[in-house]
């Protein structure tokens, strides 16, 4: 079937099988910042912004996301990017595997929560697993960014 | 120093991060075979029968693969150096089956739909046999895992495969019966460690195609390209020369990567069809068909005298391999290597045991590579010592670890390198508050907080065995390129390299492009495993960067005619000592490359170091223990670092606190189960659970550099040690909390909650 969605606020066209999911469609079409690393909505690599609302590509069904708007890290460059800078500053993204998925979620989490603590912060987060790093680095990188102390 | 000690951001870490198309799935090739594996449901069988018929014939099936089509020479998928000591004992795919989960036929289609699809079509019938699922009981089990005539061993590693025996292992020096019997005090304990899964966030994944020549092109999620190229050579009866293997950006490896779990299928794919394929692993079968931490069941007694010296350790080992031998018999064997030199004022120590084989998933290597399991064990019982002996636990250490300068029974008259030990168990103490809070306060009525510690060792890179080469060249405007083999993933050795090189030429690091890893590029490195990295590779750039430099300083002083003894290089120009002349680099470069002088430069070395110098860690954790349900909290973890000079502090920090929290998964949550018909239970991140933010607490990292002579600027390892501390210290503070001595792995609520009711030991 075919699916119409505003990507990064281009409007596409994609074919998609009834029992697609988008995770899949997206790469798919050359959206390859989006990946996977479970499938079974455990790890949140694969958060991406539907209606600027952070979703877990993997078990959303491409034809779902007809006629909506998607935003992946592609499309917040410019955001991304500040925040990138301050974790790689702080040396918290190891393999990067996880950090796509993990910066939808802190942008998403910016603008949703008003003055986070660090509790409301990890609370937030806990859904985005990463091996890597241990997550303090990350927590630090965060505190950065928001100002929390 | 300019650029080694300093926080260097990574230099791929902005693209990683922002999500570029770096990795092994993102650079395949457009139309891809899709490769699929099908597998046995049953754990040990022989097929009787396959018939693929109906399933080629689908449309869009390119090739369907089983035993029959496969060459028959026995290889092993360990990534080590030749020639391994692990088990040549597989065949790419094979008539008997092993485990649940054992490859029985490789499908390529033009998508995942139809190969699976295909799939469905193959008939196989099994012909059933009884499954060794118990370790303990492989030995002797009616059922053979390994029966074929053909296993063999590059040397003798102790294998009886009649009994299921993998290897067998024996250190003995002194004489462990005479001096147990001058000990005043000994006790005695058995622990069990279980498997773990690495659950590297990008599960395994190749691809590949033939190139303009002809050649066999895989690019991987690997950690040991060269290995991989070699292991393909032997299973596919092809040259390595027809082979190129090249390593993008890999999502995390953890040793996982150090066995090449699926590079052969693509490649056997695309030798049969000539076209280009892929095969990614998802995350279940990267859970059940992949490898594992080898579990295993250690037995330690220690003797003392009632002055509080060990003079007696000795420790009895068996460790299940599963269906294969990969790493079997040298992970075991470090289980030893990597604790009976800690405690010194020893008279007698001994390891020994076996390594059998199981009809489960195989395991393999994984970051701690048997020291993890050794340093559970022999913590432990170092804290019930203590405690036997009414001793503090940090000051038994202090009197009995090894020091800087010192020898033990198993260094045969060497002596040990750098260590800060000492002070780092020091500065732990006073991290984690020991002396106002060892060993437990009750916060209220159900909860109380308590403390406990451990230390361990690990090695540098494989003595006397792995070897690297680096290569630097002198680029046409003046920058430089460093060529290497080993495999940054995540972990940043690609800029620490750097680093390291840009120390010795005195250039900014943004002036090296770094290349690594393609075997059709790089020097030779065995790949990044045994903490390697920095130590091995470092000390191969630190030389290549050296003999560079030399050629610099040689060929500015030809230029300006005058002999090598009157110049200087300071990064940017070389000028004459005394006098005037002088000639900036680029300048030179150019007229080296592009004009009359007519010789690129290029420094290379290649290093393998005769000694493997151990970092060290002291760990201390606070948790607290609700004694109405058991429930752990892990409060604080202090891990105090002493891996030589630390080269990257922002990095080695990251490696430090993810290391740590992942040894806290061990400790507290990850078990990979089985089935009682040997099905692996926890093949999802639901059932096989790691730590997510909110079970870690607080992570505090601290170094105590030391200075090691034989590193790269003093440098040792630090990305394996890193693992070892978290579970023999929570077990022992959760021991000072509620008096249960948790001696099987992970440390769970019930057997918490049970050993209160029971006072008996888990
Ligand atoms: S891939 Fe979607 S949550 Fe893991
Ligand atoms: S950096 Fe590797 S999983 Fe997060």
């Amino acid at each position: 079937m075919q699916i119409e969605v505003i990507v990064n606020l281009k409007k596409i066209k994609m074919e998609v099988d009834a029992n697609e999911f988008l995770a899949d469609t997206l790469r798919k079409y050359g959206i390859l910042s989006v990946r996977k690393g479970c499938d079974t909505t455990c790890c949140g690599l694969c958060t991406v912004w539907i209606d600027d609302k952070p979703t877990l590509s993997c078990t959303t069904l491409s034809f779902r996301a007809n006629g909506r708007k998607i935003t992946t890290i592609e499309g917040v460059h410019k955001e991304a990017n500040e925040f990138a800078q301050i974790l790689v500053a702080e040396g918290a993204e190891q393999c990067g595997f996880c950090s796509p998925g993990f910066i939808m979620t802190v942008l998403a989490m910016k603008n949703e929560l008003t003055n986070p603590t660090e509790e409301t912060i990890v609370h937030y987060l806990t859904g985005n697993l990463c091996r890597c790093t241990g997550y303090m680095g990350q927590l630090r990188a965060i505190k950065t960014y928001l100002g929390v102390l | 120093m300019k650029t080694v000690g300093k926080g260097i951001s990574k230099i791929d870490g902005m693209s990683i991060a922002t999500g570029k198309p770096v990795y092994t799935e993102d650079l395949a090739m457009a139309n891809c075979l899709v490769v699929k594996l099908l597998r046995s449901p049953h754990a040990f069988a022989r097929i009787n029968s396959i018939d693929t018929t109906i399933a080629e014939k689908l449309e869009g099936v390119e090739c369907i693969l089983t035993y029959k089509d496969v060459p028959k020479q026995r290889f092993s998928l360990a990534g080590q150096s030749y020639p391994e000591p692990s088990p040549y004992d597989r065949l790419i795919l094979e008539e008997v089956v092993r485990y649940i989960g054992d490859e029985v036929a490789i499908i390529a289609a033009v998508d995942e739909k139809t190969a699976l699809k295909a799939m469905s079509l193959i008939k196989v019938k099994y012909e059933l046999f009884d499954p060794v699922l118990d370790f303990e009981k492989a030995i002797g089990h009616a059922s053979i895992v390994h029966a074929e005539n053909d296993v063999h061993c590059n040397f003798d590693i102790g294998m009886k495969k009649d009994l299921n025996i993998v290897s067998s292992h024996k250190v003995e020096v002194g004489n462990i019966d005479e001096e147990i019997k001058k000990c005043d005090i000994v006790v005695e304990e058995t622990y069990y460690t279980q498997a773990n899964a690495h659950a590297m966030m990008e599960t395994y994944r190749a691809s590949s195609y033939l190139d303009h020549t002809g050649r066999l092109v895989i690019v991987s999620s690997t950690q040991i390209p060269f290995h991989v190229r070699r292991q393909l050579a032997k299973a596919l009866q092809i040259p390595a020369s027809k082979i190129r293997v090249i390593k993008p950006r890999i999502g995390g490896g953890f040793g996982g990567k150090q066995t090449s779990a699926v590079e052969i299928f693509t490649a056997i794919v695309t030798l049969k069809t000539g076209k280009p394929a892929i095969i990614i692993y998802d995350r279940k079968e990267t859970f059940s068909c992949t490898t594992s931490r080898h579990a295993m069941r250690l037995s330690v007694r220690l003797g003392a005298d009632s002055n509080g010296y060990i003079r007696v350790v000795d420790i009895q080992g068996l460790s299940d391999t599963g269906a294969y031998g990969e790493h079997a018999s040298t992970v075991f064997s470090v289980v030893g290597d990597k604790t009976l030199p800690l405690y010194n004022k020893t008279t007698a120590v001994r390891f020994t045991g076996n390594v059998v084989y199981t009809n489960k998933m195989p395991a393999g290597a994984f970051r701690g590579y048997g020291a993890t399991q050794g340093a559970y064990a022999l913590e432990s019982t170092v804290n019930l010592l203590a405690e036997k002996l009414a001793m503090d636990p940090t000051e038994i250490r202090l009197m009995n670890l090894i020091k800087e300068g010192e020898t033990c029974l198993t260094y045969n008259g060497k002596l040990l390198g750098s260590s800060t030990l000492h002070k780092c168990i020091e500065k732990g103490k006073e991290l984690i508050g020991w002396k106002e809070r060892y060993p437990a306060q009750q916060i209220d009525k159900n909860r109380v907080r308590a403390i406990g510690m451990a230390v361990t060792m690990q090695g540098s890179g494989i003595a006397g065995i792995d070897t690297a080469s680096a290569e630097i060249r002198l680029n046409d405007d003046g920058n430089f390129t460093l060529l290497i083999g080993s495999t940054d993933m995540g972990t940043g050795s690609d800029t620490i390299l750097a680093q390291m090189a840009a120390e010795i030429l005195e250039i900014p690091i943004e002036n090296i492009i770094v290349n690594a890893a393609d075997t059709d590029i790089s020097p030779y490195d065995p790949g990044s495993y045994a903490s390697s990295t920095t130590y091995v590779t470092g000390m191969a750039v630190v030389q290549a960067a050296q003999d560079l430099k030399r050629q610099i300083i040689e060929s500015g002083a030809k230029f300006l005619e005058v002999s090598s003894e009157e110049v200087e290089f300071d990064g940017e120009t070389i000028s004459m000592i005394k006098g005037e002349g002088s000639v900036r680099l680029e300048k030179l470069a150019e007229f080296l490359v592009l004009g009359t002088g007519k010789h690129q430069l290029v420094g290379n070395a290649t290093y393998g170091s005769p000694v493997s110098p151990p970092p060290f860690i002291a760990g201390f954790a606070e948790v607290e223990v609700d004694k109405e349900t058991g429930k752990i909290d892990l409060i604080d973890f202090v891990a105090v670092v002493d891996c030589g000079t630390v080269i990257n502090p922002k990095l080695a920090r990251i490696q430090v606190e993810g290391g740590i929290v992942q040894g806290i998964g061990m400790a507290l949550y990850e078990d990979v189960k089985f089935g009682d018909k040997g099905k692996l239970l926890t093949n999802t991140f639901m059932q096989y659970k790691i730590p997510c933010r909110k079970d870690i607490g607080n992570v505090q990292v601290a170094f105590e550099e030391s200075f090691e002579k034989t590193g790269p600027f003093g440098a040792k390892s630090i990305g394996e040690v890193v693992i070892n501390t978290p579970a023999p210290a929570i077990a022992h503070a959760v021991y000072n909390a509620v008096g249960v001595r948790v001696t099987s792995l992970p440390i769970t609520p019930e057997k918490v909650f049970m050993g209160m009711q029971n006072r008996i030991n888990f």
